[in-house]
């Protein structure tokens, strides 16, 4: 069905990012603007964003429609026709309703958080304009306009990490960001073109390529289904392309939560979901991304068990936490997938407030043993930062715990036992790294007396509606057992998700068993965390604590051999084999130049005596050719 | 009798006379002497050839030589005197202000 609201979604935060960003230069250039009028444009614009897609939400529930929107033929070559049109189905006002939510909290947030800041109206800019960039990627319905909110994303993180430009080390960050991200673009594009070709041409919207698909031969669906994934890797941070995530600290914490919750790193889950219909016909590749978010999921827990900074941690987390969402989608569980992005997107948003709330109550301190050594208290940071490290532990009846047993479960019923046994282990691991640092922060015994630091009610209240959400968004896709009614996964009926049928017997031991291990892995924190002496901290060593040297790797194969083959390109080629060539080419007229004009000697006599050798053979040739 | 040949050889002498003081001599006025001389060369063997043939049109071009070569004497000495003048020499050597090569 035809809308022309779908459009605003996208339009809102984006003429607000356009606003803002007017304001801002006003504001540099010619007379101070308030950060209230920043503020207002900044929170109000999502809010449009997400009252348009609740009302569409709510319409659809009723009238089991999909909204559609065509604006304009951007591009019509040949064969290869791009429509500038938006698609409102399921998946994408699921997707986006959480998005502009928990956006929107974000941006209430950074109001406090940025407060006195002189970049206030530029943050709201770029922060509008990174909402605008997801929301273009999550409404777009062909992979082409997917691809511009794809890259929309990735140029606000870089601008936003390296939000703090005059310290060197936020710009190499950003940098870092980027080029990690180019290289998964680079295959995202690979892949769109090669399912354009292998198509045979069809026109590019979602639809379409659905229905086209079963006219493509296998060999080819699979490369670019590897291709995409490529991209989702770049995005997502997951093995190998993970390594910008915990970099991307550099930016200010509500940049971090935006990047980790809402937008950004879920963009790669929500792709393959996109492309379900792709990825159900071919297994292998369903099966190489499960096992690749297996892997992620378990190394950067393990990472996170060493790190320091409070931050780190928290990026390590995400990372681990979108490896189980690439197992769910990988095995086809594109529902379960989702749901834990919805559920992550709650807890991870507040994890990160908080961690912020903390941070900032410190004066910009995000070692987490210093930060326990000068305690401030913080009592409503406290309970949501406990309710956001139970989420992500995975103890019911909190919002973690469904989503990420649901993964479990899917994993078990698929028969990856080594998947599930990687999932499980990495559930303890996360279990203990969150309570380590939540043990550390907020109970380890500190000489420092504890004072209460007051903070901005634009902090706080965020916080408890996201605590809210941690609590309860699990209830929405209740299993079964439970007295559920799968609400997520019926809402996204249309993604063919393979759904989780054992019996009760099974279902109750691996939920007993889960609750198990990540109750150890709580015991385990808690018997070397509750009472550790933060006054004598960890460092950062070993093989983990130095995140098993993969940067010093990537920068021996990747940095320097790029390095060397400039180097060898600059002096060698260039400069002995193309220079060489141009120089002596040119060189070479010169001299040749000098030489005739030898001849121009000014010597009338030297002309005379051409002048006669040439009248000779004139003269000599007539003779010749007249015959006389 | 004088034979034909006689007269077209000592034409082709002053001829080339002419040539080779062109060529070999750096005193403008010499090589001015010897353009002169070229010219005579060229006249004496059309006047040899017209009365050869009885013809009268090489005797016509004859003139022309001549009265053309008057007018180019004025010029010819006007532009030695002012090349003298502005140098003090009459070396051909020396005028090379248009050359394009390197000087020697």
């Amino acid at each position: 069905m035809n809308t022309s609201l779908l459009v605003w979604i996208v339009l809102a935060p984006l003429l607000g990012s356009i606003l803002s960003g007017l304001l801002y230069f006003y504001h540099i250039k010619k007379s101070k603007v308030s950060d209230i009028y920043f503020s207002l444009i900044g929170t109000i614009t999502p809010l449009i964003s997400f009252l348009i897609t609740l009302y569409l939400f709510l319409r659809m529930n009723d009238e089991k429609i999909i909204f559609k929107q065509q604006l304009f033929t951007w591009l019509n070559v040949d064969k290869l026709n791009i429509e500038m049109a938006f698609l409102g189905d399921n998946l994408s006002i699921f997707m986006s309703m959480f998005v502009t939510f928990v956006g929107w909290l974000i941006h209430i947030y950074a109001i406090g958080y940025m407060k006195g800041d002189n970049g206030f109206g530029k943050f709201f800019a770029y922060f509008n304009l990174f909402l605008a960039s997801m929301l273009i990627l999550v409404l777009a319905d062909n992979p082409i306009i997917l691809f511009i909110g794809w890259e929309g994303v990735g140029v606000c993180s870089y601008l936003l990490i390296k939000f703090y430009y005059g310290n060197k080390e936020n710009v190499l960050a950003a940098n870092k960001a980027f080029i990690a991200n180019r290289v998964g673009d680079f295959g995202f594009l690979l892949g769109v073109v090669t399912l354009f070709f292998a198509l045979g041409e069809v026109d590019l919207s979602f639809a379409s390529i659905e229905a086209n698909l079963a006219n493509a031969s296998n060999e080819l669906l699979v490369l670019s289904g590897f291709l995409l994934f490529v991209g989702a890797m770049g995005k997502s941070a997951q093995i190998p392309l993970y390594v910008w995530l915990p970099d991307a600290m550099a930016g200010p914490t509500p940049i971090s939560a935006l990047i980790h919750a809402a937008t950004m790193v879920t963009a790669g889950v929500y792709m393959v979901a996109r492309f379900h219909f792709l990825y159900s016909g071919i297994e292998e590749i369903g099966l190489f991304i499960a096992y690749i978010g297996a892997f992620s999921a378990l190394f950067a827990a393990i990472i996170a068990t060493r790190q320091t900074d409070i931050k780190k941690i928290l990026a390590y987390s995400t990372m681990s936490q979108l490896g189980y969402m690439f197992i769910a989608v990988g095995l086809g569980f594109y529902s379960t997938g989702l749901f834990h992005v919805f559920t992550h997107a709650f807890f991870k948003a507040m994890l990160f407030m908080g961690a912020g709330g903390v941070i900032m109550a410190l004066h910009h301190e995000q070692n987490i043993f210093k930060i326990a050594q000068h305690r401030a208290s913080l009592p409503i940071i406290a309970t949501t930062f406990l309710i956001g490290v139970i989420a992500i532990s995975g103890i019911p009846p909190f919002s973690g715990f469904f989503s990420k047993d649901a993964i479990l479960a899917a994993a078990f019923q698929e028969g990856q036992y080594l998947i599930w046994a990687i999932a499980m282990f990495t559930a303890f691991l996360t279990a203990f790294y969150m309570f380590r640092m939540y043990f550390i922060v907020f109970v380890a015994p500190t000489k420092h007396d504890e004072q209460y630091v007051y903070t901005s009610k634009t902090i706080t209240i965020p916080l408890l509606i996201l605590a809210l959400g941690a609590i309860g968004a699990g209830f929405l896709n209740l299993p079964a057992i439970f007295g559920g009614n799968h609400f997520v996964d019926t809402w996204l009926s249309q993604l063919h998700s393979k759904h989780i049928h054992m019996d009760h017997t099974t279902e109750y031991v691996l939920m007993a068993l889960s609750i198990v291990v990540a109750a150890t892995g709580i015991m385990a924190a808690y018997a070397k965390y509750a009472n550790f002496d933060v006054s004598r901290p960890e460092d950062e060593t070993g093989l983990i604590g130095n995140k098993f040297y993969i940067d010093e790797l990537y920068n021996i194969l990747f940095v320097q051999s790029t390095k060397k083959l400039s180097t060898f390109i600059d002096k060698v080629v260039d400069a002995k084999i193309i220079d060489a060539f141009v120089m002596n080419s040119s060189i070479g007229f010169v001299n040749i130049g000098k030489r005739v004009a030898m001849i121009q000697n000014a010597n009338v006599r030297f002309y005379a005596a051409f002048m006669l050798i040439g009248m000779t053979a004139v003269f000599i040739y007539l003779y010749i050719t007249l015959g006389l | 009798m004088i034979s034909l040949t006689s007269y077209a050889f000592v034409s082709m002498m002053l001829f080339s006379i002419g040539v080779i003081g062109v060529v070999a001599r750096r005193n403008i006025f010499v090589i001015y002497m010897s353009i002169e001389m070229m010219l005579n060369g060229i006249n004496l063997f059309l006047v040899t050839f017209a009365r050869y043939h009885f013809n009268m049109d090489p005797q016509v071009i004859t003139i022309m030589v001549i009265s053309i070569a008057a007018a180019e004497a004025a010029i010819f000495l006007s532009v030695i005197i002012l090349l003298y003048r502005s140098r003090k020499s009459l070396d051909t050597d020396i005028f090379t202000t248009l050359t394009q090569g390197e000087k020697s």
